[in-house]
């Protein structure tokens, strides 16, 4: 058989997180009511005027400047004429002719080193209502909460090689409009979509074979699945000696299959033509440095501060950064404490053990970064054991609780009184002559039995090295 | 102009369109469709190579408004207009992807 190679570009969808949609003051709000956040606008009502949302273009610009793209200045709205009942207006607004953003590029990632994916334009529009199917009627019922939600959509140039070379650009894409704030790209919810542009050609040839459209992918999973069984389907036409067809296909994840859906438009198709109710945008020079200088630090550069700020491995730094929300939580937290390195170390063990423990994502974690910073300063003076700190912590990260506070009402301070402590000491001895006949042989190991059981008494209240001294000294005395 | 609504047109457009005509109704949408592509025929008598293309007659711009929620919940009053619907939603003929 002869080699092939996997030629993907990706059309990506990013619904913005603005609070009203693109063309008028209705609600974004994801999960209303069917159809409680809709106006005469984008339900496509003859004689309503739309009028953009500023926000968008701010987002857009965002979106444009951090992935190195060229602004179009001089911008404006077309019509797409398609129908469809999600689809109101017997349009979609979009952008064909003057796109907002153009000819950007990221860097990812892969096993196989670096490599720069081209971004051939970004445009802003508007998303479509929600169809569902009514199996009792043999009807489709329509809820417009979804239709004129803001998006950009990103077209990358056909630069990726494999699906995890696709994989990898995604996950930039997100992580670039996480941090932005202009998105939470979430697969699943929907609010970034990915259609898979895909062909295959034989290795070393220049010519692009032609290629199909994959859509309705809602995970990477998905996405890894869908672009392996679509390169097997091409492959093998091509084998049997028959051609691909310029197709848009739907992937079912669950036969891990796909069929064709219809013959792709062609852009005449659409017959796109300048929307008469939206007047052009002009972006000047002073809108971009505005935008360009509130632009947050990435992903990247923090990662390489944190090695050198907090003398973190790559790895930790790269875990510490993967979300926007926990970077600054750690920053803010390191910020508060005379140990920062030590506050990197919790982060990385309670702090992630927990969020995963309760299935949370990195955004969905709330607690003063203040309360975090006490209770490190209360175990490196070593006024709580290191078990007991735990379980306060979980009382800060589930319940944002006090730590002093809790310490002191729940009797977890170590208790300085030497004498309560010699007494159990004593007293444990007492109880337990065999171990300590093993001890004094010379048996070391009975050290850990023994200060097992004097912290247990003390209720982790001693610290295990003051106990370590005293239980030292007891025996000594009883040789 | 020579008819350029030819079968092949036609039936794309009803695809585009969503159209299901008689073999009757698509000879007539034809015919009037010609028509209406020789009245704006006339254009192309002028010459227009130099011309920008001309989007908006105003010279409005930067027509926003800000991010501020400004619309309730209209579900009643918007579904009024639907000739049918169904657990707050519009009806419509099933219609599948």
């Amino acid at each position: 058989m002869k080699q092939y190679e996997t030629v993907i570009g990706l059309e990506v969808h990013v619904e913005l997180a603005t609070r009203t949609k693109i063309f008028c003051g209705c609600s974004t709000e994801f999960g209303g009511a069917p159809n409680t956040h809709t106006c005469p606008v984008c339900t496509g009502m003859p004689g309503s005027l739309p009028v953009l949302n500023k926000k968008v273009v701010e987002f857009a610009l965002k979106a444009g400047l951090a992935t190195s793209c060229r602004i179009n200045q001089y911008c404006k709205f077309d019509r797409k004429n398609y129908f469809y009942p999600d689809n109101p207006q017997n349009y979609q607004i979009s952008q064909l002719y003057l796109p907002i953003c153009h000819d950007g590029s990221v860097e990812i990632e892969t096993s196989a080193g670096k490599k720069t994916v081209r971004i051939h334009e970004m445009h802003m529009e508007e998303d479509a209502g929600k169809l569902i199917h009514d199996e009792w009627e043999d009807c489709s019922l329509v809820d417009y909460n979804r239709s004129g939600v803001p998006l950009i959509e990103i077209v990358s140039e056909p630069d990726m090689r494999s699906a995890e070379e696709v994989i990898a650009y995604l996950e930039k894409l997100r992580c670039i409009m996480q941090y932005l704030g202009v998105s939470d790209c979430k697969l699943q919810e929907g609010s970034m979509r990915a259609d898979v542009n895909l062909s295959v050609r034989e290795v070393g040839s220049d010519l692009f074979g032609t290629r199909t459209e994959m859509k309705n992918l809602n995970s990477f999973k998905a996405i890894a699945r869908a672009i392996e069984g679509e390169r097997e389907r091409q492959i093998e036409l091509l084998e049997e000696g028959k051609v691909v067809v310029q197709e848009t296909r739907r992937w079912d994840d669950n036969k891990e299959s796909s069929h064709a859906m219809r013959s792709k438009e062609d852009a005449k198709d659409y017959r796109y033509f300048p929307d008469p109710d939206l007047p052009p945008i002009h972006i000047s020079d002073e809108w971009i440095s505005q935008i360009r200088s509130s632009l947050p630090e990435f992903r990247e550069e923090k990662q390489l501060r944190y090695q050198e700020e907090f003398g973190l491995p790559p790895y930790d730094a790269g875990i510490l950064t993967e979300s926007r929300h926990l970077a600054e939580l750690f920053e803010q937290t390191a910020a508060c404490s005379v140990y920062p390195k030590k506050v990197a170390n919790w982060f990385m063990t309670e702090v992630l053990r927990l969020m995963k423990d309760q299935g949370m994502e990195p955004e969905q974690i709330r607690f003063t970064p203040q309360h975090l910073a006490a209770l490190i300063d209360m175990v490196e003076k070593k006024e709580v054991s290191g078990k007991n700190a735990k379980l306060v912590f979980e009382k800060i990260f589930l319940e944002d609780t006090d730590p002093v506070a809790y310490v002191q009402e729940h009797g977890l301070k170590i208790v300085e009184d030497t004498g309560l402590l010699e007494s159990t000491v004593g007293r444990i001895l007492d109880e337990n002559p065999g171990p300590l006949a093993e001890l004094l042989g010379g048996k070391d190991k009975v050290m850990g039995f023994f200060v097992g059981q004097i912290m247990r008494q003390m209720k982790g209240k001693a610290n295990p090295d003051t106990v370590r001294e005293v239980l030292l000294r007891e025996v000594e005395n009883r040789r | 102009m020579a008819g350029i609504i030819d079968d092949a047109t036609m039936e794309n457009v009803c695809i585009l369109a969503k159209l299901s005509l008689t073999e009757e109704e698509k000879v007539k949408a034809a015919a009037e469709m010609q028509k209406m592509l020789d009245y704006v025929e006339k254009l192309d008598e002028l010459d227009t190579r130099n011309v920008e293309p001309l989007s908006h007659i105003f010279g409005d711009r930067n027509v926003f408004r800000e991010d501020v929620v400004t619309n309730g919940d209209n579900s009643v009053s918007m579904l009024a207009n639907a000739p049918k619907s169904k657990e707050n939603q519009y009806q419509v003929p099933k219609t599948i992807g």
